[in-house]
């Protein structure tokens, strides 16, 4: 923790139990992780071991049995519900595995919900920016298509843009790029790259892709949700 | 627009199926609602009117006269004798027809004078109701003059208006005379001036109206005057005015809804059966949007998630399914007005009486439509209260987790 003003995450003794009594188990069994402004890490690990559940507890979607978790500084403990959603939506971007686009909505719609879940209002002007963000992911083509009839990775660039539309600090990704072809995963992997160097955005992805991980400036890795390394890969 | 009305309404609009079934049900719902409240508003009415045809709203007397107990060995101090029966006239009853209108929700009164007498034309003799009456003021209280079968409703001098029944039994029409007598003996010739048709077999066979001068004289009532009827503005309101008048002026007054004690019963319970009836239909509706609804947020857990993750607040969430619920109680009372008024006209149109009104009057009135627009919407919005509730409560993190 050198530079402690440079993180824009930090996690302090996270523990999480799913369950009660007997079937009780502890899926994060004491968890301390930074992530500085501006870093691009990937989070690798066994299937099972408690990666998503430390992305949404990350993400304030789900609270942590035990520990903090302070986020620019701020306790977020402190948050009620509705703090925790109007932090969640200033603050935070989702990229979920299995892309979740709302399945009612066209492509810039999905991408407008974010900002007028904040504001309480559809505005003009949030299409325009809507608009821009598919730009940005390469997909101003297919704004007006239904969200169910793009394809995985189209489907994935739609959901990275919605998770820039509020102009996140930091964007959590959880196999951005699970399901998608080699091609499609190296393409969305460089949008995800690009954003970070122009943006100043903060990432971190779960990936089990170790090519890709690789390619990271960071590989934190989980097992039976104790953080069992966590390292920093050379500058390319 | 607000950012939960553009999620509500496109989830209507996607829901297709599930949204055409609440629609539907709710349509139904408040169609029947419409139906029954104007058939049944509609036959209250026509039912009152017709009682109301040949009947003031109020009618004023003198107070029931009660002898004054003697006290004595041989009477008990609760001894009350009955005054025998006798045309009594109103004190100062001009006095009183001119401070009546003050009465709030008095509209118009008139004076008679009636009694027992008979109508006696060549052999036929009959008995019969005669009043006497102001035949102007008279009009404004009881709404005879379109319902005149000949001649006027005005008298001048020796002239008399009798019913039509009474018209054929003594087999006389407009211009012949005819002799009324009282059972005293004092008795008159008059001309008759019009024949009329309350819609009342009792009323066209016994009344008959002669200037109220000439009533005086054969009743013997000098000057005075047996009953001052009234009209009120507001029927079901004559109760209230009837007691008014008798707590200001001491006199009896009885209003039409004491008079038809049965007719009234009979109303309220009709009204009380409607209602049971449209609270079952208001219930089987909100039960209909309340299951479908319910489905639908099960339906939709990830997609709830979903913008709860992308900063929608919990209080956002349960305001998209309240919403969703008023809006289709809104969308439900517009068709079903439509739906619910054709099916009463069409109703109103099945039956008619030979003078071309419906047997099955309807009363569609705007208060009607605000009314059940008004059930439906708060039906809806209540029957979403628990859907959207539950919707509210999902965890984000919970109902996102597996694809
Ligand atoms: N809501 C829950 N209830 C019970 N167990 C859960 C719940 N969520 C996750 N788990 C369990 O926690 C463990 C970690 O899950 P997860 O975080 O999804 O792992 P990963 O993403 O690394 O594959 C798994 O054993 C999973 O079954
Ligand atoms: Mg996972």
């Amino acid at each position: 923790m050198a530079e402690a003003g440079g993180d824009v995450l930090r996690l302090e003794g996270i523990t999480r139990d799913f369950g009660a009594g007997e079937a009780r188990t502890r899926v994060l069994r004491g968890v301390d992780l930074s992530l500085r402004r501006g870093e691009f890490a990937a989070l690798m690990g066994p299937s099972g071991s408690g990666k998503s559940t430390l992305l949404h507890i990350m993400g304030l979607l789900d609270r942590p049995t035990g520990g903090r978790i302070l986020l620019d500084g701020q306790d977020t403990g402190v948050l009620d519900d509705d703090g925790l959603t109007r932090y969640r939506g200033s603050t935070l971007g989702f990229v979920f595995q299995f892309h979740h686009l709302l399945p009612e909505f066209t492509a810039l719609e999905n991408v407008m919900i974010p900002m007028a879940a904040g504001k309480g209002r559809v505005e003009a002007p949030m299409r325009d920016a809507a608009r821009a963000l598919l730009d940005r992911v390469g997909l101003s083509a297919r704004a007006d298509a239904r969200a169910t009839t793009l394809s995985g990775g189209q489907a994935q660039r739609v959901a990275i843009a919605r998770s820039l539309a509020m102009g996140p600090k930091i964007v959590l990704a959880d196999e951005p790029t699970g399901n998608l072809d080699t091609q499609t995963a190296d393409e969305v992997f460089a949008l995800l790259r690009e954003v970070n160097r122009d943006e100043q955005v903060t990432f971190l992805l779960v990936t089990h892709d170790r090519r890709l991980a690789e390619r990271t400036d960071r590989i934190i890795e989980l097992v039976d949700g104790r953080i069992v390394s966590d390292h920093t890969n050379p500058p390319r | 627009m607000r950012f939960e009305w553009f999620i509500a309404i496109r989830y209507l609009r996607e829901g297709k199926a599930q949204t055409a079934l609440v629609l539907g049900g709710t349509t139904v719902g408040v169609a029947v609602l419409i139906f029954l409240t104007a058939l049944i508003s509609g036959l209250q009415r026509s039912l009152v009117g017709q009682t109301l045809s040949a009947q003031a709203h109020v009618l004023v007397k003198a107070p029931e006269r009660v002898a004054r107990p003697l006290p004595g060995p041989d009477r008990p101090a609760d001894h009350v004798e009955k005054v025998p029966d006798r045309i009594r006239s109103i004190e100062q009853w001009q006095r009183v027809l001119a401070v009546l209108p003050a009465i709030p929700g008095v509209v118009a009164a008139t004076p008679t004078a009636a009694g027992a007498a008979f109508a006696t034309r060549g052999p036929a003799t009959k008995a019969v109701t005669l009043r006497g009456i102001e035949p102007e003021s008279f009009s404004r209280v009881i709404d005879i003059v379109p319902r005149m079968r000949s001649g006027r409703f005005a008298l001048e001098g020796a002239e008399a208006i009798i019913g039509s029944v009474l018209a054929s039994d003594l087999g006389v029409v407009v211009g012949d005379k005819v002799r009324l007598a009282t059972p005293e003996g004092r008795g008159d010739v008059f001309t008759i001036a019009g024949i009329f048709d309350l819609g009342n077999k009792e009323v066209n066979a016994r009344w008959v109206f002669v200037p109220l001068r000439s009533a005086q004289t054969l009743l013997d009532v000098p000057g005075g005057v047996t009953t001052i009827e009234v009209k009120v503005a507001e029927i079901f309101d004559a109760e209230r005015v009837a007691r008014e008048i008798s707590r200001r002026h001491g006199l009896a007054a009885d209003s039409w809804m004491e008079l038809n004690q049965q007719l009234l019963i009979g109303l309220r319970s009709q009204s009380a059966s409607s209602w049971m009836i449209q609270g079952l239909v208001v219930l089987a509706v909100a039960l209909g949007i309340a299951s479908v609804l319910g489905v639908s947020v099960i339906q939709k857990s990830r997609e709830i998630g979903i913008l709860k993750a992308t900063g929608t607040s919990t209080g956002m969430v349960q305001r998209i399914f309240l919403l969703e619920g008023a809006l289709v109680g809104a969308a439900g009372s517009v068709l079903g007005a439509g739906v619910g008024s054709a099916m009463a006209i069409a109703f109103a149109g099945l039956a008619r009486a030979p003078t071309g009104e419906p047997l099955f009057p309807v009363d569609l009135t705007p208060g009607l439509y605000l009314g059940a627009a008004a059930v439906a919407i708060v039906t809806g919005t209540l029957a979403a209260w628990f859907p959207a509730s539950r919707a509210a409560r999902l965890e984000p993190a919970e109902v996102i987790r597996y694809g």
